[in-house]
């Protein structure tokens, strides 16, 4: 270095020169986009609680003129409080149907299936992914629903005494389960994705750690894959959560809505979710009806972004005691 | 306790490279037998296929016999997991399950073995595998933490501790001291010396002295080239491999003039 020529000591300084003019342009454009992406949130957040305000200001009386189906004497709080619950309850059996069938499969692909198998098997769920909410509306109303009719209200009759079969099943399958199948099937691709990523990711040192003891492939995955990924899991799970939580075509195309507090699944005309509910009475509504409808959608909005943010916390937390040092 | 272990003929090969040729040795219970050789030679694959640990890599496959008193491990009616049971290994780099604590982590192959066990019994096990360690004194007040809390030396500690829980009849180790600082090498090797009285084992170490200090016999594996497979060159007494060993290579090795 101490003899090195001047010309060459000048050219590198100019090649660092030219890094650091990388380095700057890399590092507006991550700024920039990261700006990017909070202003239209705020734009959004923004817009929403500027066109709701009016309702979520107006007395229940001015509601009820203003808005149809607007029941007599009720805070906007009651009123959507029904909503909340159809649109928690639908994710939260969409997700309790997903989860456990998504880890599975992200299991089998990851540590049980042949290579070959596995990826074929991996394309497929992503194929899942790529068919559009209508169709599974389609499917849902047209094949799905007859189809589990008989199976509904044989749970129905014989386990009628467990609260979310309880009620009359309905004839035409039209209800929450269903969609909260449909639903399942919808947010599956992604928990599975997820998962699988993050099995596929368990240190080979711990994997063999397992085996080394005498592991056999479901102890390997109980020992070292599931520890290892379940903070994994649980994120995986949130993104579908808020996938469930936001679906809008599905639902509007098969459920018949209520808006009832109502555990009865398989009741037809108890629950209605926020999503649906937008999407059905807004190409009718004006005036305070149309900001009623924007404040729902601003509560579904909260609502979403908590699910998100549990879900950054939990992997945020994940790092410590992954141990993947 | 310890076992007996008869390699016959043994070729390892991953798919069609054939990593390891030709390897017949004889293994002697209670006693420690060092593995020592220039990297690339395939000692630790000669070591894993001693558990059935190489099945673990896709495609990886050995053709001739281990005989563990008598049995072939390589039988059709052998379970490699049942095999893996009574084999145990420790690694390079200590590998607690980082999410068990301490306890758990001792007991995770025992667990596995299904056997419900009772708190008292879990205990004792948990007590003397640690004691069995050289570590019990140092983790006695926090067996509820998370074993990745301990350093390097003593999750390597707590390693062998889980080993030696499940009882195996041998146990293998693949440079179980290289991620390790001297103090923690030595609380190592003193610990290998006493474990010697009950297990068979097989220790893979590119410390010469270490090699010297811990075990009884010593093999000394070399390869002719890249690409070519690796031989066991001779195997003998750790005493003669140091002061007069055979073959010229290993004597080569052994005064470090090469490899
Ligand atoms: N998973 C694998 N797939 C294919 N080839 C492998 C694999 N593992 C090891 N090999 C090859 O087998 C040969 C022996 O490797 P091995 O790891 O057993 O050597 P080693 O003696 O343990 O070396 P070191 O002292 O560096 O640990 C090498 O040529 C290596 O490239
Ligand atoms: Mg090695």
């Amino acid at each position: 270095m101490t003899d090195s020529p001047p010309r060459a000591r000048a050219r590198a300084t100019r090649r660092r020169g030219s890094d650091r003019g990388f380095n700057r342009v890399f590092r507006w454009i991550a700024v920039g986009s990261g700006v990017l992406i909070l202003a239209v949130l705020a734009a959004v957040a923004l817009f929403l609680l500027w066109q709701a305000w009016p309702a979520l200001t107006a007395g229940s009386d001015e509601l009820a003129t203003a808005v149809p189906r607007y029941p007599e004497d009720t805070s906007f709080v009651a009123y959507v409080g029904p909503l909340v619950f159809g649109t928690l309850l639908a994710a939260i059996l969409a997700l309790a149907i997903a989860t456990p069938l998504a880890i599975g499969i992200a299991l089998f692909i990851s540590h049980y299936a042949p290579r070959r198998l596995s990826q074929v098997l991996g394309y497929l769920v992503d194929l899942l992914a790529a068919v559009p909410s209508v169709i599974y509306g389609l499917w849902g109303f047209f094949v799905l629903a007859p189809f589990v009719v008989p199976i509904w209200s044989w749970l129905n009759e014989y386990l009628g005494w467990f609260p979310l079969f309880a009620g009359e099943a309905s004839p035409t399958g039209r209800v929450l389960a269903t969609v909260a199948i449909v639903l399942a099937v919808m947010i599956l691709p992604i928990i599975t994705a997820v998962s699988r990523e993050v099995f596929l990711q368990t240190p080979k040192l711990h994997e063999e750690a397992a085996l080394a003891l005498g592991a056999t492939r479901w102890e390997l995955v109980r020992t070292a894959v599931l520890p290892f990924g379940r903070s994994g899991i649980i994120s995986a799970a949130m993104l579908g959560l808020g996938r469930a939580l936001g679906e809008t075509m599905a639902v509007l195309m098969i459920l018949s809505p209520g808006f009832l507090y109502s555990f009865h699944i398989l009741d037809s005309a108890q629950h209605q979710t926020i999503a649906a509910y937008i999407a059905l009475d807004f190409p009718e509504a004006s005036g305070l009806a149309v900001n009623t409808l924007i404040a729902t959608g601003l509560v579904l909005f909260v609502i979403t972004l908590a699910v998100n943010m549990g879900a950054r916390a939990i992997v945020a937390r994940r790092k410590e005691f992954s141990g993947a040092n | 306790m310890a076992q007996r272990i008869d390699v016959k003929d043994l070729n390892i090969y991953y798919g069609d490279f054939l990593a390891v040729q030709d390897i017949t040795m004889t293994i002697e219970p209670k006693s420690v037998t060092a593995l020592i050789g220039p990297s690339g030679c395939g000692k630790s694959t000669f070591l894993r296929t001693l558990n059935r640990m190489h099945e673990v890599i896709p495609n990886a496959r050995v053709e001739g016999t281990v005989e563990m008193e008598g049995v072939d491990l390589y039988g059709s009616d052998v379970d490699p997991v049942a095999v893996r049971r009574n084999v145990g290994m420790v690694f390079q780099r200590p590998n607690p399950f980082p999410t068990m604590s301490i306890r758990d982590n001792v007991l995770a192959g025992v667990k596995l073995n299904n056997k419900r066990i009772s708190k008292a019994d879990a205990d004792d096990m948990v007590e003397s595998s640690l004691h069995g360690a050289n570590l019990w004194n140092e983790v006695k007040d926090r067996l509820e933490k998370p074993g990745s809390g301990l350093s390097g030396g003593q999750q390597q500690r707590l390693c062998i501790a889980r080993a030696i829980a499940v009882k195996p009849q041998v146990l293998l180790m693949d440079e179980p001291c290289s991620a390790l600082d001297p103090i923690s090498t030595i609380a190592i090797e003193d610990l290998i010396g006493e474990l010697k009285s009950e297990y068979t084992i097989v220790i893979v170490t590119h410390n010469m002295q270490q090699a010297a200090r811990v075990s009884d016999r010593t093999a000394f594996f070399n390869i002719a080239g890249t690409g070519k497979p690796g031989k066991l060159i001779e195997m003998d007494e750790t005493s003669t491999i140091f002061s007069s060993p055979s073959e010229k290579s290993t004597e080569d090795y052994v005064s470090g003039r090469f490899g």
